[in-house]
Protein backbone atom coordinates (compact mmCIF):
# COMPACT_ATOMS: atom_id res chain seq x y z
CA UNK A 1 0.00 0.00 0.00
CA UNK A 2 1.30 3.27 -0.79
CA UNK A 3 1.47 6.10 0.84
CA UNK A 4 0.56 9.43 -0.18
CA UNK A 5 2.35 12.63 0.46
CA UNK A 6 -0.89 14.60 1.68
CA UNK A 7 -2.53 14.99 4.58
CA UNK A 8 -5.74 13.14 5.27
CA UNK A 9 -8.30 15.30 7.36
CA UNK A 10 -11.19 12.74 8.58
CA UNK A 11 -14.93 14.31 7.11
CA UNK A 12 -17.26 12.44 9.20
CA UNK A 13 -19.50 15.97 9.13
CA UNK A 14 -17.43 17.42 11.97
CA UNK A 15 -19.12 21.20 11.96
CA UNK A 16 -15.32 23.15 12.47
CA UNK A 17 -14.01 20.74 9.66
CA UNK A 18 -14.03 23.95 7.40
CA UNK A 19 -12.56 25.64 9.49
CA UNK A 20 -9.66 23.43 9.90
CA UNK A 21 -9.16 22.48 6.56
CA UNK A 22 -8.96 26.31 6.06
CA UNK A 23 -6.21 27.12 9.22
CA UNK A 24 -4.28 24.10 7.93
CA UNK A 25 -3.80 25.28 4.12
CA UNK A 26 -3.50 28.86 5.46
CA UNK A 27 -0.20 27.17 7.11
CA UNK A 28 0.99 25.20 4.49
CA UNK A 29 -0.49 22.21 4.57
CA UNK A 30 -0.93 19.33 1.40
CA UNK A 31 -4.54 17.87 2.78
CA UNK A 32 -7.26 15.67 0.89
CA UNK A 33 -10.62 15.96 2.56
CA UNK A 34 -11.89 12.68 3.31
CA UNK A 35 -14.60 10.16 4.42
CA UNK A 36 -12.75 7.07 2.68
CA UNK A 37 -11.38 4.66 5.25
CA UNK A 38 -8.54 3.59 2.58
CA UNK A 39 -7.69 6.88 1.53
CA UNK A 40 -6.69 7.24 5.64
CA UNK A 41 -5.05 4.41 5.75
CA UNK A 42 -3.04 5.60 2.64
CA UNK A 43 -2.36 9.24 4.37
CA UNK A 44 1.16 10.19 5.67
CA UNK A 45 -0.46 11.88 8.31
CA UNK A 46 -3.82 12.53 9.99
CA UNK A 47 -6.15 15.44 11.40
CA UNK A 48 -9.14 14.14 12.94
CA UNK A 49 -10.99 17.61 13.37
CA UNK A 50 -14.47 17.54 15.84
CA UNK A 51 -17.10 19.31 17.39
CA UNK A 52 -20.31 18.17 19.31
CA UNK A 53 -20.83 15.31 21.05
CA UNK A 54 -18.82 12.04 21.51
CA UNK A 55 -22.34 9.40 20.78
CA UNK A 56 -22.66 11.30 17.41
CA UNK A 57 -19.09 11.49 16.30
CA UNK A 58 -19.06 7.31 17.39
CA UNK A 59 -22.36 6.89 15.32
CA UNK A 60 -20.97 8.71 12.37
CA UNK A 61 -17.34 7.12 12.47
CA UNK A 62 -19.20 3.73 12.45
CA UNK A 63 -21.53 4.78 9.62
CA UNK A 64 -18.90 5.57 7.16
CA UNK A 65 -16.49 2.30 8.19
CA UNK A 66 -14.30 5.14 9.67
CA UNK A 67 -13.38 3.29 13.17
CA UNK A 68 -11.02 0.29 12.27
CA UNK A 69 -9.05 2.67 9.71
CA UNK A 70 -8.62 5.51 12.57
CA UNK A 71 -7.53 2.85 15.10
CA UNK A 72 -4.45 1.78 12.73
CA UNK A 73 -3.39 4.48 11.95
CA UNK A 74 -3.04 5.92 15.77
CA UNK A 75 -1.60 2.31 16.13
CA UNK A 76 1.47 2.58 13.01
CA UNK A 77 3.00 5.61 14.42
CA UNK A 78 1.89 7.92 11.32
CA UNK A 79 1.47 11.37 12.89
CA UNK A 80 -2.06 12.07 13.95
CA UNK A 81 -3.51 15.06 15.29
CA UNK A 82 -7.38 14.82 17.19
CA UNK A 83 -8.96 17.96 17.96
CA UNK A 84 -11.57 18.74 21.00
CA UNK A 85 -13.79 15.70 20.20
CA UNK A 86 -11.55 13.85 17.83
CA UNK A 87 -9.27 13.79 21.12
CA UNK A 88 -12.38 12.67 23.23
CA UNK A 89 -13.34 9.47 21.38
CA UNK A 90 -9.67 8.21 21.26
CA UNK A 91 -10.16 7.39 24.90
CA UNK A 92 -12.44 3.94 26.08
CA UNK A 93 -15.90 5.81 27.19
CA UNK A 94 -17.60 8.39 27.90
CA UNK A 95 -20.33 9.21 29.85
CA UNK A 96 -22.11 12.18 27.66
CA UNK A 97 -25.42 11.49 27.46
CA UNK A 98 -25.21 7.61 28.71
CA UNK A 99 -22.19 6.29 28.83
CA UNK A 100 -20.77 4.54 25.46
CA UNK A 101 -17.79 2.94 23.93
CA UNK A 102 -15.54 5.33 21.80
CA UNK A 103 -12.18 4.24 19.66
CA UNK A 104 -10.55 2.36 22.62
CA UNK A 105 -7.42 3.80 21.77
CA UNK A 106 -6.52 5.34 24.86
CA UNK A 107 -6.97 3.96 28.30
CA UNK A 108 -9.66 6.20 30.20
CA UNK A 109 -12.85 8.29 30.27
CA UNK A 110 -14.45 11.27 29.03
CA UNK A 111 -16.05 12.82 32.03
CA UNK A 112 -18.34 16.12 32.25
CA UNK A 113 -16.30 19.30 33.51
CA UNK A 114 -17.44 19.66 37.43
CA UNK A 115 -20.28 22.50 37.68
CA UNK A 116 -18.72 24.84 39.97
CA UNK A 117 -17.91 26.73 37.11
CA UNK A 118 -19.76 28.03 33.94
CA UNK A 119 -20.12 25.17 31.74
CA UNK A 120 -19.63 24.77 28.72
CA UNK A 121 -16.27 26.30 29.31
CA UNK A 122 -16.13 28.76 26.18
CA UNK A 123 -12.73 31.17 25.65
CA UNK A 124 -8.68 31.60 25.81
CA UNK A 125 -7.18 29.83 28.75
CA UNK A 126 -3.78 28.58 29.48
CA UNK A 127 -1.88 25.80 28.34
CA UNK A 128 0.56 24.51 31.20
CA UNK A 129 3.14 22.28 29.24
CA UNK A 130 4.72 19.83 30.81
CA UNK A 131 8.24 17.97 30.09
CA UNK A 132 6.79 15.70 27.54
CA UNK A 133 4.83 18.42 26.15
CA UNK A 134 8.01 20.66 25.83
CA UNK A 135 10.07 18.27 23.87
CA UNK A 136 7.36 17.29 21.24
CA UNK A 137 7.63 18.95 18.14
CA UNK A 138 3.92 19.59 18.13
CA UNK A 139 4.57 22.40 20.72
CA UNK A 140 8.02 23.81 19.25
CA UNK A 141 8.41 27.47 19.74
CA UNK A 142 5.08 27.82 21.83
CA UNK A 143 5.29 29.36 25.02
CA UNK A 144 4.04 27.75 28.61
CA UNK A 145 1.02 29.26 29.12
CA UNK A 146 0.06 30.66 25.74
CA UNK A 147 -3.82 31.24 25.38
CA UNK A 148 -5.91 28.88 23.42
CA UNK A 149 -9.62 28.94 22.84
CA UNK A 150 -11.75 26.09 24.24
CA UNK A 151 -15.03 25.18 23.87
CA UNK A 152 -15.93 21.62 25.59
CA UNK A 153 -18.47 20.29 28.34
CA UNK A 154 -16.38 17.24 28.95
CA UNK A 155 -13.16 16.41 29.34
CA UNK A 156 -10.34 13.51 28.57
CA UNK A 157 -9.53 11.25 32.35
CA UNK A 158 -6.62 9.62 30.97
CA UNK A 159 -5.65 5.94 32.67
CA UNK A 160 -2.41 6.78 31.82
CA UNK A 161 -1.35 10.34 33.12
CA UNK A 162 2.65 9.91 31.27
CA UNK A 163 0.39 10.97 27.83
CA UNK A 164 -0.73 14.16 29.19
CA UNK A 165 1.65 16.85 27.53
CA UNK A 166 -0.11 20.20 28.86
CA UNK A 167 -3.03 20.90 31.43
CA UNK A 168 -5.30 23.37 31.81
CA UNK A 169 -7.23 25.14 34.95
CA UNK A 170 -10.87 24.87 35.21
CA UNK A 171 -12.28 24.27 38.22
CA UNK A 172 -10.01 21.00 37.64
CA UNK A 173 -6.75 20.47 36.15
CA UNK A 174 -7.44 18.66 32.88
CA UNK A 175 -5.76 17.43 30.32
CA UNK A 176 -5.26 19.96 27.36
CA UNK A 177 -3.01 18.36 25.39
CA UNK A 178 -1.49 14.48 24.75
CA UNK A 179 1.17 12.72 22.96
CA UNK A 180 1.67 9.19 22.44
CA UNK A 181 5.04 9.03 20.27
CA UNK A 182 3.00 10.02 16.90
CA UNK A 183 -0.39 10.21 18.37
CA UNK A 184 -1.12 13.81 19.68
CA UNK A 185 -4.67 15.43 20.18
CA UNK A 186 -6.05 18.52 21.97
CA UNK A 187 -8.96 19.70 23.77
CA UNK A 188 -8.69 22.97 22.66
CA UNK A 189 -9.37 24.42 18.70
CA UNK A 190 -6.33 25.37 17.04
CA UNK A 191 -7.78 26.09 14.55
CA UNK A 192 -9.80 29.35 16.14
CA UNK A 193 -6.49 30.08 18.75
CA UNK A 194 -5.29 32.82 16.58
CA UNK A 195 -1.57 32.98 16.34
CA UNK A 196 -0.69 30.59 18.46
CA UNK A 197 -2.84 28.01 17.21
CA UNK A 198 -1.71 28.51 13.41
CA UNK A 199 1.62 27.93 15.18
CA UNK A 200 0.57 24.52 16.22
CA UNK A 201 -0.93 23.56 12.95
CA UNK A 202 2.22 24.77 11.37
CA UNK A 203 4.47 22.39 13.64
CA UNK A 204 1.98 19.81 12.36
CA UNK A 205 2.41 20.27 9.03
CA UNK A 206 6.37 20.67 9.10
CA UNK A 207 6.60 17.67 11.61
CA UNK A 208 4.64 15.43 8.99
CA UNK A 209 7.02 16.74 6.16
CA UNK A 210 10.28 15.70 7.86
CA UNK A 211 9.15 12.54 9.59
CA UNK A 212 9.43 9.25 7.26
CA UNK B 1 -7.44 30.62 34.20
CA UNK B 2 -10.01 31.32 32.25
CA UNK B 3 -10.41 34.88 30.33
CA UNK B 4 -12.81 37.14 29.82
CA UNK B 5 -13.46 37.82 26.70
CA UNK B 6 -13.47 41.03 24.24
CA UNK B 7 -15.93 40.80 21.31
CA UNK B 8 -16.31 43.76 18.77
CA UNK B 9 -18.84 43.66 16.64
CA UNK B 10 -19.87 45.12 13.63
CA UNK B 11 -23.29 45.78 12.05
CA UNK B 12 -23.03 44.95 7.97
CA UNK B 13 -25.15 45.82 5.50
CA UNK B 14 -25.10 44.57 1.85
CA UNK B 15 -21.42 43.64 2.51
CA UNK B 16 -20.08 47.05 4.00
CA UNK B 17 -19.51 47.77 7.56
CA UNK B 18 -21.97 50.87 9.02
CA UNK B 19 -20.94 53.33 11.49
CA UNK B 20 -17.17 51.81 10.56
CA UNK B 21 -14.37 54.61 11.52
CA UNK B 22 -10.58 53.40 10.14
CA UNK B 23 -7.84 52.20 11.71
CA UNK B 24 -4.60 53.50 10.99
CA UNK B 25 -2.98 52.07 7.80
CA UNK B 26 -6.13 50.02 6.60
CA UNK B 27 -7.41 51.34 3.45
CA UNK B 28 -11.06 50.37 3.92
CA UNK B 29 -12.67 51.12 6.53
CA UNK B 30 -16.00 49.62 5.18
CA UNK B 31 -15.03 46.53 4.66
CA UNK B 32 -15.59 43.85 7.21
CA UNK B 33 -12.69 41.53 5.96
CA UNK B 34 -10.26 44.21 6.74
CA UNK B 35 -11.69 45.27 9.91
CA UNK B 36 -12.24 41.86 11.35
CA UNK B 37 -8.35 41.48 10.57
CA UNK B 38 -7.79 44.66 12.01
CA UNK B 39 -9.31 43.53 15.05
CA UNK B 40 -7.82 40.26 14.89
CA UNK B 41 -4.59 41.77 15.16
CA UNK B 42 -5.36 44.33 17.90
CA UNK B 43 -6.26 41.62 20.23
CA UNK B 44 -9.71 40.65 19.84
CA UNK B 45 -11.26 37.41 21.42
CA UNK B 46 -13.93 36.95 19.11
CA UNK B 47 -15.64 38.73 16.33
CA UNK B 48 -19.26 39.42 15.63
CA UNK B 49 -21.36 40.25 12.47
CA UNK B 50 -24.49 41.30 12.77
CA UNK B 51 -26.34 40.92 9.01
CA UNK B 52 -28.45 44.16 8.84
CA UNK B 53 -29.61 44.04 5.27
CA UNK B 54 -33.24 44.79 4.81
CA UNK B 55 -33.43 42.20 2.21
CA UNK B 56 -32.85 38.46 2.25
CA UNK B 57 -32.03 38.46 -1.63
CA UNK B 58 -28.69 39.85 -0.48
CA UNK B 59 -27.97 37.22 2.06
CA UNK B 60 -25.81 35.79 -0.32
CA UNK B 61 -23.16 38.91 0.12
CA UNK B 62 -23.12 38.20 3.61
CA UNK B 63 -21.97 34.46 3.18
CA UNK B 64 -19.28 35.37 1.04
CA UNK B 65 -18.01 38.45 3.68
CA UNK B 66 -18.04 35.41 6.18
CA UNK B 67 -16.35 33.07 3.62
CA UNK B 68 -13.75 35.63 2.91
CA UNK B 69 -12.94 36.36 6.58
CA UNK B 70 -12.96 33.22 7.59
CA UNK B 71 -9.99 32.59 5.42
CA UNK B 72 -7.48 34.84 6.96
CA UNK B 73 -9.14 35.34 10.35
CA UNK B 74 -8.97 32.45 13.22
CA UNK B 75 -10.30 33.10 16.06
CA UNK B 76 -14.08 33.00 16.52
CA UNK B 77 -16.46 34.22 14.26
CA UNK B 78 -20.30 34.86 15.24
CA UNK B 79 -22.76 36.24 12.57
CA UNK B 80 -26.69 36.88 13.30
CA UNK B 81 -29.47 39.00 11.75
CA UNK B 82 -31.69 37.35 9.45
CA UNK B 83 -31.49 34.03 10.43
CA UNK B 84 -34.64 32.06 10.83
CA UNK B 85 -34.29 28.42 10.35
CA UNK B 86 -31.22 25.87 11.06
CA UNK B 87 -30.89 25.36 7.13
CA UNK B 88 -29.99 29.71 7.55
CA UNK B 89 -27.58 28.80 10.12
CA UNK B 90 -25.75 25.75 8.37
CA UNK B 91 -25.12 28.07 5.73
CA UNK B 92 -23.40 30.66 7.64
CA UNK B 93 -21.62 27.61 9.34
CA UNK B 94 -20.37 26.40 6.14
CA UNK B 95 -19.09 29.52 5.23
CA UNK B 96 -16.73 29.71 8.39
CA UNK B 97 -18.74 30.88 10.67
CA UNK B 98 -18.48 28.85 14.59
CA UNK B 99 -21.33 30.30 15.78
CA UNK B 100 -25.11 31.79 15.36
CA UNK B 101 -26.78 34.72 17.22
CA UNK B 102 -30.96 34.26 17.04
CA UNK B 103 -32.86 36.86 18.71
CA UNK B 104 -36.09 38.12 17.28
CA UNK B 105 -36.49 34.73 15.53
CA UNK B 106 -36.05 32.66 18.68
CA UNK B 107 -38.58 34.83 20.40
CA UNK B 108 -41.64 34.52 17.42
CA UNK B 109 -40.42 30.33 16.71
CA UNK B 110 -38.58 29.34 20.07
CA UNK B 111 -38.23 25.80 18.60
CA UNK B 112 -35.08 26.86 16.31
CA UNK B 113 -32.72 27.27 19.07
CA UNK B 114 -33.43 23.57 19.98
CA UNK B 115 -33.54 22.59 15.83
CA UNK B 116 -29.93 24.26 16.03
CA UNK B 117 -28.78 23.08 19.47
CA UNK B 118 -29.46 19.22 18.04
CA UNK B 119 -28.24 19.71 14.50
CA UNK B 120 -25.17 22.10 15.26
CA UNK B 121 -24.29 21.79 19.16
CA UNK B 122 -25.18 24.12 21.65
CA UNK B 123 -22.00 25.60 21.57
CA UNK B 124 -23.05 27.07 17.92
CA UNK B 125 -26.12 28.73 19.10
CA UNK B 126 -25.92 32.15 20.87
CA UNK B 127 -29.46 33.89 22.54
CA UNK B 128 -28.86 37.47 21.81
CA UNK B 129 -31.60 38.94 23.92
CA UNK B 130 -32.69 42.68 24.00
CA UNK B 131 -34.59 43.65 27.12
CA UNK B 132 -35.42 46.79 28.90
CA UNK B 133 -36.75 47.63 32.38
CA UNK B 134 -40.06 47.00 33.07
CA UNK B 135 -42.49 50.78 33.39
CA UNK B 136 -42.23 51.03 37.26
CA UNK B 137 -38.68 50.63 37.68
CA UNK B 138 -37.69 53.16 34.49
CA UNK B 139 -37.74 56.07 36.30
CA UNK B 140 -34.61 54.90 38.30
CA UNK B 141 -31.88 54.77 35.86
CA UNK B 142 -29.84 51.35 35.03
CA UNK B 143 -26.57 52.76 37.33
CA UNK B 144 -28.47 54.00 40.57
CA UNK B 145 -31.04 51.22 41.25
CA UNK B 146 -28.37 48.35 40.34
CA UNK B 147 -28.89 46.57 43.22
CA UNK B 148 -32.47 46.86 43.17
CA UNK B 149 -33.13 42.95 43.87
CA UNK B 150 -37.59 43.90 42.79
CA UNK B 151 -35.76 45.00 39.55
CA UNK B 152 -37.64 43.01 36.13
CA UNK B 153 -36.75 43.35 32.76
CA UNK B 154 -38.79 42.72 29.26
CA UNK B 155 -37.85 41.45 26.56
CA UNK B 156 -38.22 43.46 22.96
CA UNK B 157 -38.03 41.91 19.85
CA UNK B 158 -35.98 45.01 17.27
CA UNK B 159 -34.44 47.67 18.57
CA UNK B 160 -35.19 51.79 18.42
CA UNK B 161 -38.91 53.14 17.28
CA UNK B 162 -39.62 49.92 16.32
CA UNK B 163 -39.37 47.93 19.29
CA UNK B 164 -42.21 45.60 20.56
CA UNK B 165 -42.05 44.34 23.95
CA UNK B 166 -42.82 40.50 23.74
CA UNK B 167 -44.56 39.85 27.50
CA UNK B 168 -41.55 37.68 28.12
CA UNK B 169 -39.04 37.92 31.04
CA UNK B 170 -36.05 38.34 30.37
CA UNK B 171 -34.68 36.29 32.94
CA UNK B 172 -36.98 33.66 32.29
CA UNK B 173 -36.20 33.68 28.73
CA UNK B 174 -32.51 33.53 29.13
CA UNK B 175 -33.01 30.31 31.68
CA UNK B 176 -35.53 28.68 28.80
CA UNK B 177 -33.21 29.72 25.90
CA UNK B 178 -30.77 27.79 27.87
CA UNK B 179 -33.06 24.67 28.26
CA UNK B 180 -33.88 24.88 24.91
CA UNK B 181 -30.19 24.72 24.05
CA UNK B 182 -28.61 28.23 23.84
CA UNK B 183 -24.81 27.59 24.56
CA UNK B 184 -24.35 31.50 25.65
CA UNK B 185 -26.82 34.60 26.07
CA UNK B 186 -25.85 38.04 24.83
CA UNK B 187 -27.19 40.48 26.95
CA UNK B 188 -28.38 43.85 25.84
CA UNK B 189 -30.11 46.61 27.83
CA UNK B 190 -32.03 49.12 26.03
CA UNK B 191 -32.13 51.03 28.45
CA UNK B 192 -28.29 51.26 28.87
CA UNK B 193 -27.54 50.97 25.12
CA UNK B 194 -26.68 54.09 23.41
CA UNK B 195 -26.03 56.06 26.88
CA UNK B 196 -22.49 55.38 27.75
CA UNK B 197 -22.90 55.20 30.92
CA UNK B 198 -22.50 51.93 31.92
CA UNK B 199 -23.73 48.22 31.80
CA UNK B 200 -26.85 47.78 33.76
CA UNK B 201 -25.20 46.06 36.40
CA UNK B 202 -27.95 44.27 38.06
CA UNK B 203 -29.75 43.08 34.66
CA UNK B 204 -26.41 41.33 33.75
CA UNK B 205 -25.85 39.96 37.33
CA UNK B 206 -29.31 38.56 37.51
CA UNK B 207 -28.93 36.78 34.03
CA UNK B 208 -25.90 35.01 35.15
CA UNK B 209 -27.01 33.79 37.72
CA UNK B 210 -29.60 32.58 36.25
CA UNK B 211 -28.33 30.70 33.88
CA UNK B 212 -25.24 28.08 33.79
CA UNK B 213 -23.85 29.14 30.25
CA UNK B 214 -21.67 31.91 29.75
CA UNK B 215 -22.89 35.60 29.70
CA UNK B 216 -22.13 38.46 27.45
CA UNK B 217 -22.60 41.86 28.34
CA UNK B 218 -24.11 44.34 26.39
CA UNK B 219 -25.20 47.84 25.38
CA UNK B 220 -23.82 50.95 27.56
CA UNK B 221 -19.59 51.02 27.96
CA UNK B 222 -18.76 54.36 27.41
CA UNK B 223 -15.39 54.00 28.87
CA UNK B 224 -12.89 51.82 30.24
CA UNK B 225 -14.12 51.37 33.84
CA UNK B 226 -17.60 49.99 32.36
CA UNK B 227 -16.00 47.37 30.84
CA UNK B 228 -14.38 46.47 33.90
CA UNK B 229 -17.97 46.58 36.10
CA UNK B 230 -19.76 44.65 33.38
CA UNK B 231 -17.07 41.95 33.75
CA UNK B 232 -16.63 41.71 37.59
CA UNK B 233 -19.62 43.91 39.04
CA UNK B 234 -22.13 42.61 36.64
CA UNK B 235 -20.57 38.83 36.37
CA UNK B 236 -20.19 38.62 32.21
CA UNK B 237 -17.63 36.52 30.90
CA UNK B 238 -17.34 38.63 27.96
CA UNK B 239 -18.41 42.17 26.59
CA UNK B 240 -19.56 42.90 23.52
CA UNK B 241 -19.26 46.34 22.49
CA UNK B 242 -19.55 48.27 18.93
CA UNK B 243 -19.36 52.06 18.85
CA UNK B 244 -16.30 52.83 21.31
CA UNK B 245 -13.94 50.61 19.13
CA UNK B 246 -15.32 51.66 16.22
CA UNK B 247 -14.82 55.55 16.89
CA UNK B 248 -11.56 54.87 17.64
CA UNK B 249 -12.06 56.30 21.47
CA UNK B 250 -10.33 53.17 22.76
CA UNK B 251 -8.78 50.07 21.36
CA UNK B 252 -9.19 46.55 22.37
CA UNK B 253 -5.39 46.69 23.60
CA UNK B 254 -6.08 49.55 25.55
CA UNK B 255 -9.46 47.73 26.85
CA UNK B 256 -7.39 44.89 27.60
CA UNK B 257 -4.58 46.36 29.54
CA UNK B 258 -6.47 48.45 31.42
CA UNK B 259 -8.55 45.15 32.24
CA UNK B 260 -5.04 43.80 33.38
CA UNK B 261 -4.08 46.28 35.46
CA UNK B 262 -7.12 45.99 37.19
CA UNK B 263 -6.72 42.73 38.18
CA UNK B 264 -9.04 41.41 35.38
CA UNK B 265 -7.80 37.90 33.34
CA UNK B 266 -7.29 39.01 29.81
CA UNK B 267 -5.48 37.18 26.67
CA UNK B 268 -2.38 39.68 26.06
CA UNK B 269 -0.21 39.36 23.19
Amino acid sequence: MSIQSSIAVVDYGAGNLPNVVRALRSVGGDLTVTADPDVVRRARAVVFPGVGATRDTMDSLHRLGLVEALREVADDGRPVLGICVGMQVLLETSEEFGPHECLGILGGAVRALPAEQKVPQIGWNQLELNEAGRAHPLFRGIENGSDVYFVHSYYCDLADARLIAATTDYTIHFPSALVRENLTAVQFHPEKSGRCGLHLLGNFVHWTQTCT
Amino acid sequence: MLKRRIIPCLDVKNGRVVKGVAFLNHRDAGDPVELAAAYDAAGADELVFYDITASSDDRAIMIDVVERTAAQVFIPLTVGGGIRSSEDMYRMLRAGADKISVNTAAVLNPQIIEDGAKRFGSQCIVLSIDARRRQEDAARSPQASALAPEARWDVFTHTGANARATGLDAIAWARRGVELGAGEIVINSMDADGTKAGFDLALLRAVSAAVSVPVIASGGAGSLEHMRAGLIEGHADAVLAASIFHFGEYSVRDVKQYLAEHGVPVRLG
